[in-house]
C-alpha cells in the first residue's frame, strides 16, 4: 500500500516520538498532577503527618528503652531512627501512588489520554516526578521536626546524599507501586497488598531498632532486606559510620527494581484492557 | 480540519471483518463498515452490541482478534502513532479531568498534542467560547453540569482538529433539554466538515446527526444504509395520543388496546407524560385509531406521532427485541432506564 507512507502534513514517516516530545508531555502531566494538589491540599495530608506521627510515636514511646541498648537514652535513639524514618518515607508515599493512580485510571481521562499521539511513559513519569516532590517536601517535614526533637545536623552534604539516595530507591519502589496500580482491579486491594508487603519489610529491617539483639533467623532477613541497607546507608551519610557496602546495596537494588520493573509498567499501562 | 492526504477514495473509516472476544463473548463478531469522509455514520444498537468495543479498537485502546481496520488511511493495528493524531475521541462517559478547571482540561490536552504554549493557550479559549464555557473556565470540571460536561468533553476531542471523531453514546444519561444542546454542537461540528461515527442507542439521536446507519446486535451487522432507506425498510411510527383529561387515559388504553391494532409492538401507557402509545405501520391504521379515539368522544390536549424507539426497530429487522428486560417500560421512560 503506497498511499500509507504520504502523511498528513508536518507528520514524520514513522511518527516516533522526540526526546523533547517526551519532555513536554511529561512536563504538561506533570503540571496537571500539581493542580490536583492545589485544588486538594488535603492530599498532602500525608506527607506532613507520616513524619510528624513516626517521628513522635518512635521517639517518646520507643526512644528510651532503645536508646539504652544503644548505650545512650532518647537522644542517643533520635540519631538513630531519624535517618530511618528518611528511608521509610519513600517507601509510604510510594504506596500512595498505586492507590492514587489506580483511582485516575477507572476515571475515564485516562483513555483520552492513551488515545492521544503521546509517550506512554509520559503519563508513569509525571507520576513519579510529582510523588518525588513530595516525597522531598515530607523529607523537609521530617527533618524539621527531627530537629524539635534533638537531631544533630552535622554533615550536610551527608544529608543531602542520604535524601537523594532516598529519593533514587523510593522512585523505584514507585514503579512497583505503579505496576501495582495498573494491574489491580480497584484502589482498595492496591492499598492492602501494599501493606501487605511494606509492613515486614519495614519492621523487619534497621529502620527502628537495631538488629542485633534479633533472632538468627530473622537477623538473616534483615541483613538482606534493602530497606536495612538503605537505612544504614543514610544512618552512614548522616550520622557517620560505615557507608560504602550499604550504599552500593542499595543502588544495586534500586537500579535492578528499575530495570525491570519500569519497562513492565509501561508495558501494563500501554496494553491495558487490550 | 486534518486534511486526509493518503486516503484519495474519500472513504475515512475502514473496517473489515472486524472480530475482538472476550473469553466466550463475542463483542465483535465480523463487523463491516465503510464511512465515507464528511459524514456521520451512526451506528445503532442495544447495550453489549459492540458499539464501544468498535470505537476502542478504532481508537487503538484495544487491540482486535482479527480483520482490518484503518482510519484516514492508517491501520490501527500497525499504525497506532499515526492514527492517534487523526482523531477525536468522545466517550460514554466524559473523560474529562474533574479535578482540573475547564480551561486546564483544555490546555493540557493541547500541550500534549504539542501545540506550543502559546498556541495551546489560543486554543483553549477559542474552543471554550465556541462551546459556551467561557464563563466556567476557571472552574473545577467536577461543579459542571451534565450538558456543560458533554460539552467540555466535545470542546477536548476538537483541540487537535481531528479529522474522525468519535462520539460514543454522547448523549447517554442526558435529560431531553440538555441532549438538545449537544445536538446542536454536534451538527456544527459536523458543518465543520469532521467525519462522524457516533454510537447511538436512540433511533430519534441517529435521525437527528447521521446520514448513514449502521444497525448492530450481539456483534455483527444486521442492517444498513441511508437514514430514510431504513426507516422506510422499518416502516413504522409511533402515534403518541394525550387526553386533556388524565382520567381518560387508561380507559383509552384499554379501546385501543382492543383495536387490535400491532404496528411494531403493542399499545403502552405512559404515565408520566399522561399519553397512550399506539404504534401503526400504516397510514389506514393511523386513521383507523383516530377514528377509535374520535368514536370515544373524549378531547386530547395532543397527538403526535414519533419514530420507532430501538425496540420496535429491533423487532421489525431481526424478530426479536433489543432488549426484552424493557418490554413492559413506556417508551418515554426507555431513554432514562437504557443508560
Amino acid at each position: 500500500m503506497t498511499a500509507a507512507t504520504v502523511t498528513p502534513a508536518g507528520l514524520k514517516a514513522d511518527a516516533r516520538i522526540p526526546l523533547r516530545g517526551h519532555l513536554r508531555h511529561t512536563g504538561a502531566l506533570i503540571r496537571r498532577n500539581l493542580l490536583w494538589i492545589r485544588q486538594d491540599p488535603e492530599s498532602m495530608f500525608d506527607a506532613v503527618l507520616f513524619p510528624v506521627i513516626f517521628t513522635l510515636l518512635f521517639v517518646y514511646v520507643f526512644g528510651g528503652s532503645i536508646g539504652q541498648s544503644l548505650g545512650g537514652g532518647q537522644e542517643a535513639y533520635v540519631q538513630y531512627v531519624i535517618p530511618g524514618l528518611m528511608a521509610m518515607m519513600g517507601m509510604n508515599l510510594a504506596q500512595g501512588v498505586g492507590t492514587g493512580f489506580n483511582t485516575d485510571f477507572n476515571s475515564g481521562v485516562m483513555d483520552r489520554f492513551r488515545s492521544l499521539p503521546i509517550g506512554r511513559g509520559s503519563v508513569l513519569f509525571a507520576k513519579i516526578s510529582v510523588e518525588l516532590m513530595r516525597m522531598l517536601f515530607a523529607t523537609a517535614v521530617l527533618l524539621v521536626i527531627g530537629v524539635l526533637v534533638g537531631f544533630d545536623i552535622t554533615n550536610w552534604p551527608g544529608l543531602f546524599a542520604s535524601v537523594g539516595l532516598s529519593a533514587v530507591f523510593g522512585s523505584a519502589l514507585m514503579w512497583v507501586f505503579l505496576t501495582l496500580g495498573v494491574v489491580m482491579k480497584n484502589a482498595q486491594s492496591v492499598q492492602a497488598m501494599g501493606f501487605l508487603v511494606l509492613m515486614p519489610l519495614q519492621f523487619g529491617s534497621s529502620i527502628f531498632a537495631p538488629t542485633t539483639s534479633m533472632p538468627g533467623w530473622l537477623q538473616n532477613f534483615t541483613d538482606y532486606n534493602p530497606l536495612s541497607s538503605l537505612a544504614d546507608a543514610a544512618r552512614g551519610l548522616m550520622v557517620g559510620g560505615p557507608v560504602a557496602h550499604d550504599l552500593w546495596v542499595t543502588l544495586g537494588w534500586s537500579a535492578a527494581i528499575t530495570v525491570v520493573m519500569a519497562p513492565y509498567a509501561i508495558h501494563r499501562f500501554r496494553t491495558k484492557g487490550a | 480540519m486534518t486534511r486526509i492526504d493518503n486516503n484519495p477514495g474519500g472513504v475515512a473509516v475502514t473496517v473489515r471483518g472486524l472480530v475482538k472476544h472476550y473469553g466466550e463473548t463475542k463483542a465483535l463478531d465480523g463487523v463491516d463498515l465503510d464511512v465515507r469522509e464528511g459524514t456521520v455514520m451512526g451506528v445503532l444498537g442495544p447495550n453489549g452490541a459492540g458499539k464501544t468495543t468498535l470505537v476502542r479498537i478504532l481508537s487503538t485502546l484495544l487491540s482486535p482478534d482479527a480483520g482490518q481496520a484503518t482510519v484516514a488511511g492508517y491501520d490501527v493495528v500497525r499504525q497506532p502513532r499515526q492514527l492517534r493524531r487523526v482523531i477525536g475521541l468522545t466517550g460514554q462517559y466524559a473523560s474529562v479531568d474533574e479535578k482540573l478547571p475547564g480551561w486546564e482540561n483544555l490546555y493540557l490536552i493541547g500541550r500534549l498534542l504539542d501545540l506550543p504554549r502559546k498556541e495551546a493557550r489560543a486554543r483553549a479559549e477559542e474552543l471554550l467560547e465556541r462551546f459556551s464555557l467561557t464563563e466556567a473556565a476557571g472552574r473545577p470540571a467536577a461543579t459542571y453540569s451534565g450538558g456543560m460536561r458533554r460539552r467540555l468533553d466535545l470542546a477536548a476531542s476538537m483541540i487537535g482538529r481531528p479529522a474522525v471523531l468519535y462520539l460514543d453514546e454522547p448523549t447517554t444519561g442526558l435529560d431531553p433539554r440538555t441532549r438538545n444542546e449537544v445536538w446542536d454542537e454536534v451538527k456544527r461540528m459536523v458543518g465543520d466538515g469532521v467525519t462522524v461515527l457516533l454510537t447511538t442507542q436512540y433511533m430519534e439521536e441517529a435521525e437527528q446527526l447521521a446520514s448513514e446507519l449502521t444497525v448492530v446486535d450481539r456483534g455483527k451487522v444486521i442492517a444498513g444504509g441511508g437514514i430514510e432507506e431504513l426507516k422506510a425498510k422499518v416502516g413504522g411510527r409511533s402515534l403518541r395520543i394525550r387526553p386533556a383529561d388524565p382520567l381518560q387515559l387508561r380507559p383509552l388504553a384499554a379501546d385501543l388496546d382492543d383495536l387490535g391494532i400491532t404496528g411494531l409492538a403493542t399499545t403502552t401507557v405512559d404515565t408520566e407524560s399522561g399519553a397512550v402509545l399506539v404504534p401503526v405501520l400504516s397510514d389506514e391504521q393511523l386513521t383507523a385509531v383516530v377514528g377509535a379515539v374520535t368514536a370515544r368522544g373524549i378531547t386530547l390536549s395532543s397527538l403526535t406521532t414519533e419514530l420507532p424507539s430501538l425496540d420496535e426497530v429491533f423487532l421489525s429487522l431481526t424478530g426479536h427485541r433489543a432488549t426484552p428486560a424493557q418490554d413492559a417500560t413506556p417508551a418515554h421512560d426507555r431513554e432514562e432506564v437504557a443508560v
